[in-house]
């Protein structure tokens, strides 16, 4: 485990403030790495203007918290017992009351601002050059392309003794969702049993599928490469074990895919659905 | 806890079995609260530290790799959960401390309803019985605290296990629902002459508050329990979207409760800190009116935004930025409270004794935890963080580190009133420092795992998380034996011969409990005080 450790901690060190990790031949690859204190790097518009806004949260936080640290410092050292024998008796102060109230409402206005802008963005689905829907499932996702022929597949979670050379543990599934760059896409989620949660940190997409509703979100992928999340609500025994993985192409690419991948999943109807490895567990 | 040799009335001399299951004492029940919180504080601990040697390394090294492994880690999950705050948290610091110390503070004898406190209590610990019933039947309840349908669903969770769960909220909600009328109408109606409600120990207006707040949230979250166990048991569908019902009706109604339920674990704690400061700063607490009507704000408030907790279900944008904005106002009247802390300690004479020392740990670790929760607090930035251990880090900061050092600090603070001995002051450094030190290695890896996005309530996790983790878990056991070295601690108190005299702490000490014999004695006050004309208690 040690060796683990410290054969991580060169690539880490290089590698902390990212998110990203090493470019593939393909494209980027999008989920953590070792030792990583910060954000995914933001690869959609939406995840961008979010990541933004949590550099500003935490200058703000971190200032406050050095703030309080450093009054108390000085406070413990300039009043203690022996530095102030006679304690004073002040109770009051207006003008620091006001001021300790006044100042925060400045600061939350401050935040307020760019907080709702990107709220609105993200929400928002301006024109969508396509739909994806998404369902959730015990314990993996179903995928359909209503704009490109209407079909649909399953992508299930790849265990441990089933991995090739190179796929990450608990993020690989036998058939990613793949989706074309620089296109509006809308997202439709929906659950076919218990609640879910479809999330992709480097997108900053993030919305509970719920059986009986459909959310809508949109995103947006800069760059092509592989994308990874996990689900994210608990969902059952094997809610830590169905991960999301796109695979983001150029549009022409993706043209070329849906032509294959009409034929090939053209006969599926994943509300059928057959039995999974994943399924047989009970709960 | 009043010792025998207390007793100063021979002719009602109780028996044990009398005293202790048909208490109508305020000190002893509230002896029989910390007990409970001491012991359930155990269960859930060692469920934690389970949960963190498993998540020490990537794999499944204690639970199968089975559907039954990982059930059971998901019941730990939700074990330790519900235990923390409703059976150690809660209880030690309304039943606990509320009990012994609300009816001292005021000048009252008892409290106003002494039977219906002896039955909160014993409400309490068969709800605790059925809770860890429900963990061992038919699976137990692998749903989370949160306890989300369709999982909950009798689809989804057959078997007892989630009924049994139910049963005991409904009785633990019960016993906290009595609790809170009977410090109401006691800190209304009998408060000593002379002490105005504007002159009360900011301890007591905690206390007060947070009754309140019980009294108005909890019937709440009994109501959508009920509806939770028709929907399991007799054929409703309110959370079943097949039949017309609405899954995220139950978020509404639980989280009605649950953030109310969040400001009830760290209301009473900001009152001890209040007392605290105000004792070993020798100078009274910086603003009493406005600590008092913030913490009353922070309860008002605290009912109309709990949607925070849903950002991510797919309710509309507009009321996002609503909840949004109204989170963040909840920064206003905490941050009176933390400068006015500050402003009490400034100009004052500080003596670092060990519950000062919990008390300024306090402090900053909330400020850590409460920052946080303002970029949680964000809707767009929840895009990010729900459900990661971002989430984790931040409400174990503010309830793991603050709430449970308040605790800590307020058992130091009062235990020699409390039995009348002296606890062994350089154990309890040693004690502290352990503490502190493991649970800020265990708490504060995790904001960086969240943020690089690991999901929440998970058994295993992909490789890049493992570092984070490991250091995670080495906190988890400096923290256990932090625990361990308070159970010494403990021992020691209560096998020492040093007596302690009736006020410990000199002239910081102005509230009433410091002006009864150490250990208080088994009735006090027995002769109402006069506050006429004295400056207010802080």
């Amino acid at each position: 485990m040690l060796k683990r450790l410290f054969t991580l901690v060169p690539a880490a060190v290089a590698a902390m403030f990212s998110g990203a990790g090493a470019a593939l031949a393909e494209g980027v690859v999008a989920k953590s790495t070792p030792w990583q204190m910060w954000l995914q790097e933001p690869m959609s518009p939406s995840a961008e203007m979010v990541h933004d806004l949590n550099v500003l949260l935490m200058w703000i936080e971190v200032a406050i918290v050095i703030f309080v640290l450093a009054i108390m410092a000085y406070v413990m050292v300039r009043f203690s017992e022996k530095n102030n024998p006679t304690p004073s008796k002040t109770t009051h102060h207006t003008g620091l009351e006001v001021a300790w109230t006044a100042i925060p409402i400045l600061i939350l206005v401050a935040i307020a601002i760019p907080s709702l802008k990107t709220l609105y963005f993200a929400d928002h689905t301006p024109d969508a050059d396509m739909t994806l829907k998404v369902k959730g499932n015990q314990w993996y996702w179903s995928y359909g392309y209503p704009d490109h022929g209407d079909f649909e597949f399953d992508s299930v979670y790849v265990p441990e003794e089933e991995l090739k050379p190179g796929q990450p543990r608990l993020l690989t599934v036998d058939t990613p969702v793949v989706l074309p760059v620089d296109t509006n896409i809308r997202l439709l989620l929906t659950s076919n049993d218990v609640i879910h949660n479809w999330a992709i940190p480097s997108l900053a997409v993030k919305l509970d599928t719920t059986p009986g509703r459909t959310n809508e979100t949109w995103t947006r992928i800069n760059k092509p490469g592989d994308y990874y999340g996990m689900c994210s609500e608990l969902c059952g025994v094997n809610h830590g074990f169905m991960p999301i993985h796109i695979k983001a192409v150029s549009k022409e690419e993706f043209a070329k895919w849906v032509v294959g991948a009409k034929e090939e999943y053209a006969s599926n109807d994943t509300d059928k659905q057959p039995v999974r490895l994943a399924k047989a567990q009970v709960r | 806890m009043a010792h025998a040799e207390a007793h100063h009335d021979d002719h009602h001399h109780p028996g044990f079995f009398t005293r202790w299951f048909c208490s109508t004492n305020h000190k002893d029940i509230g002896t029989l609260y910390l007990w409970v919180a001491m012991f359930a504080a155990i269960v859930g601990g060692l469920m934690s530290w389970y949960i963190r040697a498993e998540l020490a390394e990537p794999g499944l090294q204690l639970i199968s790799n089975d559907a039954e492994g990982k059930q059971f880690y998901n019941v730990l999950v939700t074990g330790h959960g519900f235990i923390m705050v409703f059976f150690v948290v809660m209880p030690a610091m309304i039943g606990g401390f509320g009990n012994w110390f609300v009816p001292l503070m005021i000048g009252a004898p008892d409290m106003a309803f002494p039977r219906m406190n002896n039955i909160s209590f014993w409400l309490l610990a068969a709800g605790f019985a059925l809770l860890l019933t429900a963990a061992f039947i038919d699976g137990g309840p692998g749903t989370g605290w949160t306890v989300y349908p369709p999982l909950s669903s009798i689809d989804f969770h057959p078997g007892r296990a989630v009924d049994f769960g139910i049963l005991s909220l409904h009785v633990a909600g019960a016993s906290s629902i009595l609790g809170a009328i009977n410090f109401i109408v006691t800190i209304f109606n009998m408060r000593a002459p002379g002490m105005t409600i504007h002159r009360m120990p900011l301890f007591v207006w905690a206390i007060l508050v947070t009754a309140f707040l019980l009294l108005l949230a909890l019937p709440v979250l009994a109501g959508g329990l009920t509806m939770l166990l028709t929907d399991r048991n007799f054929g409703t569908a309110f959370f079943n979207p097949a039949e017309g019902g609405d899954p995220v009706l139950w978020q509404h109604l639980f989280w009605f409760f649950g953030h109310p339920e969040v400001y009830i674990i760290i209301i009473p704690a900001f009152g001890i800190i209040s007392q605290i400061v105000s004792t070993f700063s020798k100078k009274p607490v910086f603003g009493y009116l406005g600590m008092a009507y913030a913490m009353a704000a922070i309860g008002v408030v605290g009912f109309v935004v709990w949607a925070h907790h849903m950002y991510t279900i797919g309710f509309n944008v507009d009321t996002r930025a609503y909840f949004t904005a109204a989170t963040m106002v909840i920064a206003v009247p905490t941050g009176v409270k933390i400068f006015s802390w500050l402003a009490t300690m400034w100009g004052g004479s500080i003596k670092f004794e060990v519950p000062m020392m919990y008390a300024l740990a306090f402090i900053f670790l909330f400020v850590v935890g409460g920052v946080t929760g303002v970029t949680l607090a964000n809707a767009s930035a929840d895009l990010v963080f729900h459900d990661t251990y971002y989430v984790v880090a931040h409400f174990h900061y503010v309830m793991g580190l603050a709430a449970i050092l308040a605790m800590f600090a307020g058992w130091y603070y009062w235990i020699g009133k409390m039995t009348g001995r002296r606890y062994p002051e350089g154990l309890a450094r040693v004690q502290f420092w352990f503490f502190v030190i493991g649970v800020n290695v265990l708490f504060f890896p995790q904001h960086f795992s969240g943020l690089a996005g690991m999901p929440r309530r998970i058994p295993d996790y992909p490789d890049a998380y493992a570092p984070f983790n490991y250091i995670s878990s080495v906190g988890a056991l400096i923290t256990a034996i932090g625990t361990l070295l308070f159970f010494v601690v403990l021992w020691r108190t209560y096998t020492s011969s040093e007596k302690v005299e009736a006020n410990q702490w000199g002239e910081g000490a102005t509230t009433l409990e410091w002006t009864v014999a150490s250990p208080a004695p088994w009735h006090t006050h027995e002769e109402l005080p006069d506050m006429t004309g004295k400056a207010p208690a802080e």
